[in-house]
């Protein structure tokens, strides 16, 4: 294959055309942008499959005395035995739970006078391994739900008087927008949609900024880097590298966007048609929660803004990635191994690493001081200016949070520059920190 | 071809070149000698516009040393190598094209270089299978592949085996009488004294001495005179013989004399036992030495 991109005079090109080729016709591109998309599906659903599978149900024996559970079986996971208040006490409980299959003993005293305010403080559970976390929210909420129909009964109140009265209130709530377009608000979608693109934009700044961490690192370890420079300048070698890399990832994104496309299809037409065929049908015919439920997405989905999530996405990912990339380059250029890059990875992955952490408070407050300044700081604006963006952000933020992004990029570019330029040629030295900022003055 | 003038280079801790004038005339083959960290590699990247210096001027030709030069010098730098997942070929033409040849400009001219050093057949191999003696010819085609004016070498022998020194040793020269003006830097001063015209040689970030080699070592001859006799002979006359062996021809003294020895030469041709004389010209590391422990001799008008 020669893609012979015309003779352009400016290496710079020559030098992209290189990076590019070089990892594109890889076996190792082909095996991840074919397997990156199933491998990211698995990831999706591997979780969830897991998490429903069915599991060994749990026994758990009840020593009841103030028959406050009886006869309730529990659930699946959770089987509950009772014994015979009248012929065991806590200690032959114990004993039997001690030599038996059973999991667990739970122990619900009666007290004197079968007091329900007594008997809630004085449960017991004991397991054979420290008793998980889910079971004792379960039987919390049992007992929970006991007693309190113990508690109304013993006030003369009848339950199911209660049960209807308990209101669950839903508020629709709205963006006020242009007269006469209040939005529907969708901050599940929202939440999910940013959380996601937030996660995907830190994983792929990291991934492609690592790879050109890694050619400057093959370049000088090699030794070719000398003869290179020797030929072009070191600023328009390594920007050839961050671009070339770049172009990579464009390529890889268009790949994985077309297989998505592609994957969707197969599976909702071929392998599990009747799923889909249920749920696009489930509002259709009567089910009216479903209904709702249906209606409710597709209004929540239309409120989002997609065309400024994807334009985004991909503006965030691209500053991201120059700004990191660039640094990574020097970083890579300062080290003769791979082993010694660590202690200068750590403070530039930081900021990274602080918006993800803070992603949650961001999703939650997307219009908070923290949002808002985490988006403006350009190290970390790329991933929580991507979570704040599904749930509309005011216009100058984004172009003034764009601009410090580009103008940070063009900054740090030129100090990387600086540190890559002599970084490249120095040999067997662990350099510090001092150092690098020597080396920006050279 | 390069006039440097009044180069100065600092880095944080030290001044590697210091005021350094330099004149390589063009197709010349050029020394350029002195100890590690004299200097030498940083006035090499100066000329290929790796650094840029603090001070002075740096000439190619007769005009100010420009980035298009680039494309005019050839450099083999002491830290050398080849991206090991590439193909020789693909290599070739890459770095080729860096200097500016069109791909089949470059394909052609690689074709004859590949054919002349006996490395057709490695064109689709990958740079990580050659051996070290492989790659090193790979290295030097890529050096010389534009036909530049200018070749640089920068330790060119370390490394490379007996017989491919010979080999390039023979391409440099033929390179030369072609008309290229040659550089070689190194620290081992005797490995390039046979093949040199002219030297510079720098210590510290300073030039000590430059021109002519034979010129130099004419002015730095120092009354050391060899004698080499059928027998072996004790009498000298009094002067401070330096050293005595056996040779294939006989017996061959070193003697100092502060002037020239006639009357040791006619007594000796008289004895019948003189088989040869000669006057012995100081090497370039005793003049380094002499240079470091003593000074620069001033040049006299004669």
């Amino acid at each position: 294959m020669d893609l012979n991109l015309g003779n352009m005079s400016n290496p710079i090109f020559l030098i992209i055309q290189r990076e590019f080729l070089s990892r594109v016709r890889k076996k190792t591109f082909l095996l991840v942008t074919l397997i990156g998309p199933l491998a990211f599906a698995a990831l999706m659903i591997v979780p969830g499959l897991l998490a429903s599978m069915p599991e060994d149900a749990k026994e758990i024996i009840v020593l009841d005395e103030p028959s406050l559970l009886l006869p309730h079986e529990g659930k699946e996971q959770y089987q509950l035995e009772y014994l015979d208040p009248r012929e065991n006490d806590l200690e032959l409980a114990k004993e039997l739970l001690r030599d038996s299959k059973y999991d667990a003993l739970l122990y619900i005293p009666s007290g004197e006078s079968w007091d329900p305010d007594f008997i809630k403080n004085n449960i017991l559970l004991y397991g054979k391994e420290d008793p998980s976390m889910e079971m004792q929210g379960y039987l919390d909420y049992l007992l929970e739900e006991q007693i309190n129909k113990a508690k109304l009964l013993k006030n003369g109140v009848d339950p199911a008087v209660v049960a209807q009265i308990k209101t669950n209130v839903s508020i629709k709530s709205f963006t006020l927008g242009e007269e006469g377009t209040d939005e529907q608000s969708a901050v599940p979608i929202k939440m999910a949609l940013g959380y996601i693109t937030g996660m995907l934009i830190y994983f792929f700044i990291f991934f492609y900024s690592v790879q050109v961490m890694r050619g400057v690192m093959e370049e000088k370890s090699s030794r070719i880097v000398e003869v290179i420079i020797s030929s072009v300048r070191p600023y328009q070698l390594m920007m050839g590298k961050i671009l070339g890399i770049g172009l990579v990832g464009v390529v890889q994104f268009i790949i994985w966007i077309g297989l998505s496309g592609i994957l969707y299809t197969v599976i909702s037409t071929f392998l599990f048609p009747e799923l889909f065929a249920e749920q696009a049908a489930a509002g259709a015919d009567g089910n009216p929660a479903a209904e709702m439920v249906g209606l409710e997405v597709l209004d929540m989905l239309r409120s989002v803004d997609f065309t400024t999530v994807i334009v985004g996405f991909a503006f965030y990912f691209f500053g991201g990635y120059f700004l990191y990339s660039a640094l990574f380059a020097a970083v890579g250029s300062a080290v003769d191994q791979e082993a010694d890059s660590q202690q200068f990875m750590l403070p530039v992955t930081i900021p990274m690493i602080l918006a993800i952490i803070t992603a949650m408070n961001v999703i939650q407050e997307p219009n908070g001081a923290l949002a808002f300044w985490m988006s403006m700081i350009p190290l970390t604006s790329p991933i929580t200016m991507m979570i704040r963006l599904p749930f509309g952000i005011p216009l100058w933020e984004v172009f003034l949070s764009g601009a410090i992004l580009v103008s940070t990029f063009f900054a740090v570019v030129g100090l990387a520059g600086k540190i890559y330029r002599v970084g490249i040629l120095m040999y067997g030295k662990k350099v510090t920190w001092k150092e690098l900022f020597k080396w920006l003055k050279y | 071809m390069i006039t440097a003038k009044k180069v100065t280079k600092e880095y944080s801790s030290k001044r590697a070149l210091d005021d350094v004038d330099l004149f390589i005339p063009k197709g010349s083959i050029y020394g350029l000698l002195g100890p590690n960290g004299a200097g030498k590699t940083s006035f090499i990247r100066i000329m290929n516009q790796i650094t840029a210096p603090d001070q002075g001027e740096v000439y190619f030709g007769n005009e100010l040393l420009q980035p298009k030069d680039i494309a005019r010098i050839g450099y083999l730098p002491e830290e050398r190598g080849l991206y090991k997942k590439m193909k020789v070929g693909e290599q070739v033409l890459y770095l080729a094209r860096l200097k500016g040849l069109t791909t089949s400009e470059a394909k052609n001219r690689a074709k004859d270089w590949f054919e002349r050093l006996e490395m057709s057949g490695w064109w689709d191999k990958k740079v990580e299978d050659l051996s070290k003696g492989m790659a090193q010819k790979v290295q030097f085609v890529t050096t010389v592949l534009h036909e530049p004016e200018l070749l640089i070498f920068d330790e060119p022998f370390t490394g490379f085996d007996p017989i491919n020194t010979n080999l390039i040793k023979g391409e440099i020269q033929r390179l030369n009488e072609n008309g290229a003006t040659v550089i070689f830097s190194t620290h081992r001063m005797e490995s390039v004294e046979e093949i040199c015209n002219h030297i510079g040689l720098i210590d510290n970030g300073k030039v000590m001495i430059e021109g002519n080699l034979l010129d130099i070592r004419k002015h730095y001859k120092d009354g050391t005179f060899a004698f080499t006799t059928r027998t072996l002979i004790d009498d000298w006359g009094g002067h401070k013989v330096l050293s005595q062996k056996e040779d294939h021809m006989g017996y061959r003294t070193v003697l100092k004399s502060a002037t020239f020895p006639k009357e040791m030469v006619i007594a000796l041709s008289e004895k019948e036992v003189l088989v040869a004389f000669e006057e012995v010209l100081p090497t370039v590391s005793d003049i380094f030495i002499e240079i470091v422990k003593n000074g620069p001799k001033p040049w006299k008008h004669e």
